[in-house]
């Protein structure tokens, strides 16, 4: 394969909006690529690849040396976008025949040092066709931006071999591109590969959520209860010579988060929760271990203050210091190489709480168990979960073994009903793909006192989904029939449907023009019958902000 | 050839632009006249080149035909066709019918008058296309060009390889209804005849406001192949269909009667990402009907003329190109014309 089935294949993605198309162009280029070209095109897709060599100014460079100056500043100004423009208006030399498979251009540019990559970029460029010049430059810049996560990826590749998710997760990160064991054993034409366990992340057991109504039925003597934590999912893999972070999804987040990885001295598999903790807290080592206790170390911060430490490659001094990283520990896995899966909860949670006293790692602490006598101390205590950090409770069995993915009945979440507010519907957007012919982007508002008398509405949110297919039907026409202004896809409508919006929590923001910015909105019901008048005032929903 | 040569202004007095568009001062002619106007010559049957309304209307049979099925009785008052190559005397002008290759009966206007050639381009391509004739490059003192894809980033892929893409993904997704976005004049027929010259002989299902125009061309003997009305299938026979509607008409209600469709859209524009982006268009190809950067700067050098004028488009940057070849150069900022009316 040659840079230019690559390139097809990235164009065709970052054009594909559902999920289910993407699957299949991954599906079909797995299966009509060779190797190792196709296991450097996955490993460009999942992020694996990176040249450091290779920036932005590397391309400039190239540029500079090769475009006439007045048109390569109308074109970038025209497309706006530097590698796009760079790509696009390359002089073309009509030697595509030579053109350089993706393994030879990874291979070599890896090995490229910055001073040499404007010239070897040049090169490249001058070998590929027109096709494939985009894709090659946001492949060496690493901005492909395709809308392919490594799930997603993980996913495709599981479908290809006809094997379950899970059993590509077991070996995923023992593996390094370009992959050729992986596709020798989804071809068929060898058995899975044998990767070094130590540093490989386990599928985690994860939860099914729990109606109200089934909580009732449910015999509550064999389940433990927990706070459901409102972080992010990890799992923490320390051994001798590795200490890593994953993500729910088995991302490999350490490097955004070296002030945990600095304290993972140990050798365990651990299941918690990534939190950020209010500054100073990391201080002290972690107590509350005991079960039962409510009092655990640290105090948390806001889900915001975790979302400045998400999706960053690397993290500065000051955002350590200010926004410090904690794990709420609440399974293990393996001690010392011991596979603790097979064990019950009880006795995994004996384990855990016996090595958390032993090991007292810092900036990490346990999850406690929360004692309850019934049903109706259950539901009381995740009525009154309005806390900072808890989104609800965990119910686990006290018998149940750790199962990578989604078994229905050992685990529960619980979750506190949502917080819902009457908003007044305010601009709606045309979706994309098979939404594209409906306005199905929703941006609500609430009212606000106004200097000097009156009320005006002020935007607080935006939300596109939680209604049926019908709804959508009815809202679509609604839309169509109140506009009263339009820009571009967008369309504001007459302030006079009333949407009553559901969230999860709602927080201070200094990025929204009112000031709040709610978690997961979605339509929860449509009040057709209810005057905008009555919609909610802006205030209400600044009391509910959780401090 | 006339006895100007490069580094000599041409005398050029006898043309001027006037609010109504270019005008040919001792014939008292306009050519692609903004609003009706007393004597028109049109260059072909875009809405944005061939306004209805004028007295007199020259310009190639096919663009009347075609003129005439969109205005009816208000195309224009008397019509006078133009021969291919014929040439006519109006006020000690000469003017001529050259094929300008973008649409059905496009033409370059040649016209020639105390010893000078002007030729104005109108819209046109190089790349060969089998619903028209091909562009005959015309030496002359003054060419007066379209730029509509003025710039180097444009340059336009093989139009095979773009069919390629929509037929490649009629195999990936059989049961999606590929929606092609075109415009009624020209890209609609030419991508019909792109995908018969691959050896696509299914029936391709058309949107009712590209079905006059697709008739039209069958009647000037452009063959097309099985063409059925979209709105007559159900919605099960055009799944794994290929579906042409104009572009309005895909982001819109009309386009709910398609299964889980491939929006796709055939224009240069789509090979910036970020205009594809824009139209929300899942499968970009990039099929244009003007000529793209390098046809641009090759037809400057194929007709040599000492002077270029740019009509309308991204004038500045052909005009900096044109002047590094040593010709004098400059953008009439003609107005009215729109980006890319195909
Ligand atoms: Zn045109
Ligand atoms: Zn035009």
């Amino acid at each position: 394969m040659s840079v230019t089935a690559f390139a097809l294949l990235i164009e065709r993605l970052a054009f594909m909006p559902s999920r289910t198309g993407k699957l299949r162009l991954l599906e079909d280029h797995f299966r009509q690529a060779e190797d190792p070209d196709r296991g450097w095109a996955l490993a460009a897709l999942t992020g694996a690849l990176s040249f450091p060599a290779v920036k932005a100014g590397a391309i400039r460079a190239a540029a500079a040396a090769r475009l006439d100056p007045v048109l390569f500043a109308a074109s970038y100004d025209f497309v706006g976008d530097l590698a796009e423009t760079v790509a696009l208006m390359w002089p073309d030399t009509g030697v595509s025949a030579t053109a350089p498979s993706l393994a030879e251009a990874v291979e070599r540019l890896t090995l490229s040092g910055r001073a040499e990559a404007p010239a070897l970029l040049a090169a490249w460029l001058d070998r590929l066709d027109d096709s494939a010049r985009v894709a090659f430059l946001k492949l060496v810049t690493g901005g492909l931006r395709v809308g392919v996560s490594a799930r997603l990826a993980k996913t495709a590749l599981a479908r290809f071999g006809g094997r379950a998710p899970e059993e590509i997760e077991e070996v995923w990160h023992g593996l390094a591109p370009p992959y050729r064991d992986l596709f020798a054993w989804l071809d068929g034409r060898a058995g899975r590969p044998q990767v070094n366990h130590a540093a490989t992340f386990r599928p985690l057991m994860l939860a099914t959520p729990l109606e109200d109504t089934e909580a009732a039925a449910l015999d509550l003597s064999a389940y433990a209860a927990e706070w459901k934590w409102d972080g992010i999912r990890v799992q923490l893999v320390a051994g001798a010579d590795v200490r890593r972070i994953f993500s729910r999804t088995g991302d490999d987040i350490t490097p955004a988060f070296p002030d945990i990885a600095r304290h993972m001295a140990f050798d365990a598999v651990l299941d918690g929760e990534l939190l950020v903790a209010r500054p100073g807290a990391e201080a002290g080592s972690g107590s509350g271990s005991g079960s039962g206790s409510n009092g655990a170390a640290a105090e948390i911060a806001p889900f915001n203050d975790l979302q400045q430490r998400l999706n960053r490659k690397t993290v500065t001094r000051r955002m350590l210091a200010e926004h410090p990283a904690w794990v709420r520990l609440y399974d293990i896995l393996f001690e010392a190489g011991e596979d603790l899966r097979g064990l019950a909860f009880t006795d995994r949670r004996a384990r855990l709480e016996a090595w958390f006293a032993r090991i007292r790692p810092q900036c990490m602490d346990l999850s406690p168990l929360v004692a309850f006598a019934g049903l109706e101390e259950l539901a009381a205590l995740r009525r009154g979960a309005r806390g900072r950090a808890i989104e609800g409770l965990m119910l686990k069995r006290r018998d149940s073994a750790y199962v990578g993915g989604r078994p229905k009945g050992p685990w529960f979440k619980w979750k506190r009903g949502p917080l819902t507010l009457d908003t007044v519907l305010m601009y709606a957007q045309r979706g994309h793909g098979k939404r594209s012919s409906y306005y199905s982007d929703f941006t609500f508002g609430a009212w606000r006192e106004v200097a000097g008398g009156g009320r005006e509405l002020v935007p607080v949110g935006k939300a596109y989904f939680g209604f049926t297919d019908a709804e959508l039907v009815d809202l679509d026409r609604w839309v169509r029939t109140h506009t009263t202004d339009r820009f571009g896809p967008v369309r504001a409508v007459e302030p006079r449907l009333v949407l009553e919006v559901a969230f999860d929590s709602v927080h201070r923001s200094s990025r929204h023009k009112s000031g709040v910015a709610m978690r997961f909105p979605r339509v929860h019901r449509i009040r057709w019958d209810k005057p905008a008048e009555d919609a909610d005032a802006l205030a209400t929903l600044e009391a509910m902000i959780a401090e | 050839m006339t006895a100007t040569r490069h580094g000599r202004r041409p005398p050029v007095s006898w043309l001027a632009v006037r609010p109504e568009g270019l005008l040919v001062v001792p014939a008292g002619v306009f050519v692609d006249p903004l609003r009706a106007v007393d004597r028109a010559l049109v260059t072909h049957g875009h809405a944005d080149h061939a306004r209805p309304g004028s007295a007199h209307v020259g310009a190639t049979e096919e663009t009347l035909a075609i003129m005439r099925a969109r205005y009816g009785a208000a195309a224009g008052g008397r019509l006078e066709p133009f021969a291919w190559g014929e040439t006519r005397s109006l006020g000690g002008v000469d003017i001529t019918f050259r094929p300008a290759g973008h649409v059905l009966g496009s033409a370059q206007i040649v016209l020639e008058h105390a010893g000078t050639r002007v030729v104005v381009t109108g819209d046109y391509k190089r790349t060969a296309d089998p619903t028209c004739r091909g562009f005959e490059p015309v030496a002359c003192d003054v060419l007066v060009t379209e730029a509509t894809f003025g710039l180097p980033v444009f340059r336009h892929p093989p139009p095979a390889a773009e069919v390629a893409k929509l037929l490649d993904s009629l195999r990936l997704f059989p049961e999606r209804a590929h929606a092609v976005g075109v415009y009624a004049l020209g890209k609609c027929q030419r991508l019909i005849a792109l995908l018969r010259a691959a050896g696509y002989d299914r029936p391709i299902y058309l949107h009712g406001a590209l079905v006059a125009l697709c008739e039209l061309y069958e009647a000037w003997g452009v063959s097309l192949g099985p063409l059925l009305p979209a709105s007559a299938a159900a919605k099960a026979d055009l799944a794994g269909a290929i579906v042409l509607a104009p572009p309005s008409a895909l982001a819109d209600r009309w386009a709910r009667r398609l299964p889980d469709p491939v929006v796709a859209a055939a224009s240069g524009w789509m090979r910036v990402r970020q205009r594809a982006r824009q139209r929300g268009v899942e499968l970009p190809l990039v099929i244009s009907d003007h000529a793209d950067w390098p046809e641009l700067l090759a037809t400057v050098e194929d007709t040599d003329p000492a002077e270029v004028w740019v009509t309308h488009g991204r004038e500045d940057a052909l005009v900096h190109a044109v002047r590094q070849t040593g010709r004098a150069a400059r953008a009439l900022a003609l107005v009215g014309f729109e980006d890319e009316p195909e």
